[in-house]
């Protein structure tokens, strides 16, 4: 890479990782400083695991991501395999443009509207606390659909539309033919929409804070919350922690990969 | 045999397709509903009249949304053509880094911007440590605009990035072929070629910037506030949903107007560009 | 070769909305036969084979299976396997699993499966592949392990859908040999589907020749070659001279202002026909000691020949001959009686021209300013 390349380079990714390497650096901040470090210390994080708001926020948290990314990858793939075998008419394209309006829309608006749905039900049925995990599980599993859809939807694409043809040439009822050979075939952009869904239900924060009740606090609304006033540090010390699981669990992933990769490649020259 | 398939097509879909009349579509109507009605449900046009006060905050809106997105365009171009240029592995590796800010909260990263930019922050030591002295930066248009660039410019890179590696290179080496030089294949060929990445990564700037409320309230200090702020101040502190419901209501027909417009230079709408 | 017959396809119609993919076809096939539907793109073949495949019901008509009628019957139940164009391997599965697929839905023991793909893999030259994964085979291979694959499952017939289409010339032509092979050791029915008429006309027991929905002829590949019923059969096998003649009586026709002794009766007097002479047909001699005369326009080197394109009076012929003529020569033609082919007027007379120029897009000489002004 030429100079002036590397040089542009490592000044937008330092841009784009100066409030991380904030944030790490003043989660061992032995001080209450956000601007200045004193030296070395573990205790924000240990304060951390003392709050109890926040160990139910974040358990809130995975709960909800975990269930919407189940909930919206089932209903995805099964609409993402029919609508693969439409025609492609007028019914065709306002599914697919009502799909994209989740992910068009800002998520402000998104919110209001469901936040406004759902008061609008909870008067009808009076019940007038509408708002709590069911809403926001439905919120969640709604703006996780689109991706998980269009995760899918160009597998599908991909995949050799004869080879359910084929399982049933070879003997399978039209329904396992789909589990046994087109399913398989599909599973990366199935894994993909996954977990595209539950990262993004991980970090919502403004649907959630107009979909959500007084019951149910999730992580991003918990740090809301606080930092409307002054942010302790333990606040980093957490965002670092989730930062660094994170990175774990996608360089594992990476290395299960490559290791798999490799293995594949090793067969195919007969060497395994 | 091809009746049987076709309904069958459409069983499948159709949870899906139950969802989204429910909690895509429905809601939609409702905003549009508390728009036009008052608090105990008789129709109103008074919704749409107060919206005269706030054409300031939509203007500056809009004006900061496309501020952030031309800046977003103007850096994001130049790195996503780097990576291309890149071997195989290390563009792996550096689109993994473009996209791993995002994993932090965007409330912690917007928020540590703060610690950065304020007066007492880090530059400001810095800056004094060094015999500059204090740049106000915080809680300026500047900072709010910051914000915005930082949090969105991922959601520009990628596309673009994405578009550009796909790029045909024999269509390049044509290009070269019949005596084209740098400026020419980039402006001719690259640039033209990669519009769908940049519509895409246009949208996906503009959209969250313009609607943004945490941003403008964090880094803007409150002095700046931007339509996201007006709506959620609407639905969250004053209760007032009607008068946030026909705020929405133009911030999405504002939306939809530029999507209609950006729309003529993607044409696939059944994968997304990532 | 048997005369059971083991399928009976009994006035099959087959409509795609307004469009008539198949019209009223007849056809049967031997048990153990090779046999091939040959035609341009388009005209029914693969249609054909869905519908004994069942992945396509047609609009009327029977299919008969081993004297039982299968319609409607689905096409997991049929005792027919399909190699499709582009193999449709099972890409999570290795190469065992994959040749395994059928005998595992038939729930058979371990120990059957393994002798069985062990044996296909044999068959089809590919021993010791099963544990190879899909994706790191050649076009070869991967055509191979399908062939193994519905071969496990001892179907009755076997359905190829141009399976050698994506493979290069010389491994289609080893492929087709060792299919040809297959075919006979194992006794078992192939139906074989190619627009290819070399491949054809190499490896049939019969051939069934279709345009249009509408099989135009079936013979063996010697009676297609070389006594094609109409023009489209002799324009599509083989490279062939289409030109208007008239029989003026019994094993005598004219054509090109000259009457030639030829073996075909059962005309009327003086009716039209049209008459096909195949280039390697025609012998170069002397200018004035031929049949006919003519001038030659253009002479290109084949290795195997020199295809030499003669205008006869504005018509114009391809001969092939292994002897160089310079263009512009005057030289004479030569043709000996059973060479000449005769056939009824068809739909399709008068739409192969001559030599002028080999393909029909050719033929249309393309002036945008002249588009324009239409």
């Amino acid at each position: 890479m030429k100079i002036p390349s590397k040089v542009y380079t490592f000044l937008i990714f330092l841009f784009l990782y100066a409030p991380i390497i904030v944030m790490i650096v003043f989660s061992f901040n032995s001080s209450n400083s956000t601007g200045l470090l004193a030296g070395f210390s573990f205790k924000w994080y240990s304060v951390l695991v003392g709050e109890k708001d926040i160990m139910q926020a974040l358990y809130n948290t995975l709960i909800l991501a975990i269930s919407s990314a189940l909930i919206s990858t089932v209903i995805g793939t099964a609409a993402a395999v029919g609508i693969d075998k439409w025609k492609k008419n007028w019914l065709r394209s306002s599914v697919m443009g009502v799909t994209n309006i989740p992910m068009m829309n800002p998520e402000i608006v998104t919110g209001i509207s469901m936040m406004l749905l759902f008061v609008f039900m909870g008067k009808l049925i009076g019940k007038e606390e509408i708002l709590g995990f069911e809403t926001i599980l439905i919120a969640h599993v709604t703006f996780n659909l689109p991706y998980v859809i269009l995760s899918v939807l160009p597998k599908l694409r991909q995949t050799d539309s004869f080879l359910a043809e084929a399982a049933q040439d070879l003997g399978c009822t039209p329904i396992k033919a789909f589990f046994k050979a087109v399913l398989p075939a599909i599973s990366s952009g199935i894994v993909t929409g996954m977990i595209m869904a539950f990262t993004l239900s991980l970090d919502d924060f403004i649907i959630s804070n107009f979909t959500t009740g007084p019951d149910f606090q999730t992580l991003p609304l918990a740090i809301f919350a606080m930092t409307k006033k002054r942010v302790k540090p333990d606040m980093y010390a957490l965002s670092t922690f989730i930062f660094v699981s994170i990175l774990v669990l996608l360089i594992l992933t990476n290395v299960a990969q490559a290791r798999g990769e490799v293995k594949k490649n090793k067969i195919a020259k007969g060497d395994a | 045999m091809k009746k049987k398939l076709s309904i069958g097509n459409k069983v499948v879909a159709s949870p899906y397709l139950l969802w989204s009349i429910l909690f895509i579509i429905a809601p939609m109507f409702f905003v549009v509903y508390y728009s036009f009605t008052t608090s105990s449900g008789a129709f109103t046009m008074d919704n749409i009249t107060e919206l005269g006060k706030f054409t300031d905050t939509f203007l500056r809106s809009i004006w900061f949304g496309v501020l952030a997105t031309i800046i977003c365009l103007i850096l994001a171009y130049p790195i996503a053509y780097i990576i291309t240029q890149t071997s195989a592995n290390s563009q792996r590796t550096m689109v993994a880094l473009v996209m791993l800010p995002m994993w932090m909260n965007f409330l912690i990263r917007t928020y540590s911007w703060m610690a950065i930019l304020q007066d007492t922050g880090i530059i400001n030591t810095f800056f004094r440590k060094i015999g500059i002295g204090t740049v106000h930066m915080i809680n300026t248009p500047g900072a709010v605009i910051l914000g915005m660039v930082y949090n969105f410019l991922p959601f520009m890179i990628l596309p673009l990035y994405s578009v550009m590696s796909k790029l045909d290179k024999s269509v390049i080496e044509a290009a070269q072929d019949l005596g084209g030089n740098r400026l020419t294949i980039m402006q001719k060929i690259i640039i033209p070629l990669s519009m769908p990445g940049i519509a895409s990564g246009l949208t996906m700037v503009f959209v969250p910037s313009v609607s943004t409320f945490y941003i403008s309230q964090k880094l803007g200090g409150g002095s700046f506030d931007l339509i996201g702020d007006v709506i959620e101040g609407e639905f969250q502190q004053l209760y007032n949903y009607n008068l946030g419901a026909s705020i929405s209501l133009v911030l999405m027909i504002l939306i939809l107007l530029c999507m209609v417009f950006l729309n003529k230079f993607t044409s696939n709408e059944e994968g997304m560009v990532i | 070769m048997e005369e059971n017959i083991i399928i009976d396809l009994k006035n099959i119609t087959v409509k795609y909305g307004d469009e008539q993919v198949l019209t009223d076809m007849n056809l049967y096939i031997r048990d153990k036969e090779f046999i091939t539907l040959l035609g341009p793109s388009g005209c029914g073949k693969t249609t054909t084979l869905r519908i004994i495949a069942g992945f396509l019901e047609p609009n009327s008509g029977e299919v008969i299976f081993d004297n039982k009628n299968i319609n409607g019957v689905p096409p997991h139940k049929r005792q027919v396997n399909t190699i499709f164009q582009r193999y449709a391997l099972f890409p999570h599965l290795n190469v065992y699993e994959n040749v395994a697929f059928g005998l595992r839905v038939k729930k058979l023991p371990e120990k059957q499966i393994k002798a069985k793909v062990v044996s296909m893999l044999g068959l089809v030259n590919l021993k010791g592949f099963g544990k190879r994964n899909i994706n790191s085979l050649s076009g070869g291979q991967q055509q191979r392990v399908a062939i193994a694959r519905a071969l496990a499952n001892e179907p009755r017939v076997l359905l190829l859908d141009e399976p050698l289409g994506a493979l290069d010339l010389k491994l289609r032509k080893d492929m087709q040999v060792e299919l040809k092979s297959i075919q006979q050791r194992l006794g078992i029915t192939f139906i074989y589907v190619t627009h290819d008429q070399e491949e054809a006309l190499s490896m049939s027991d019969t051939i069934v020749v279709m345009d249009n929905g509408v099989i135009q002829q079936i013979g063996t590949p010697q009676d297609i070659y070389n006594e094609p019923k109409n023009a489209f059969v002799a324009d599509f096998i083989g490279e062939s001279n289409i030109l208007d003649g008239i029989m003026r009586k019994d094993l005598y026709v004219e054509f090109s202002g000259h009457r030639f002794k030829c073996l075909d009766s059962g005309f009327e007097k003086d009716e039209l026909v049209d008459v096909v002479v195949r280039p390697e047909d025609v012998d170069v001699v002397a200018a004035d000691k031929g049949m006919l005369r003519g001038t030659v326009t253009s002479v290109t080197f084949k290795g195997v020949h020199f295809e030499i394109i003669v205008d006869l009076k504005g018509f114009k012929w391809m001969i092939q001959s292994t002897d160089y003529q310079a263009v512009g020569t005057e030289i004479g033609l030569s043709i000996a009686p059973d060479d000449i082919q005769i056939m009824k007027k068809s739909i399709y007379s008068g739409t192969f021209g001559d030599y002028s120029s080999f393909s029909e897009e050719f033929d249309e000489l393309s002036d945008a300013s002249e588009e324009g002004e239409q």
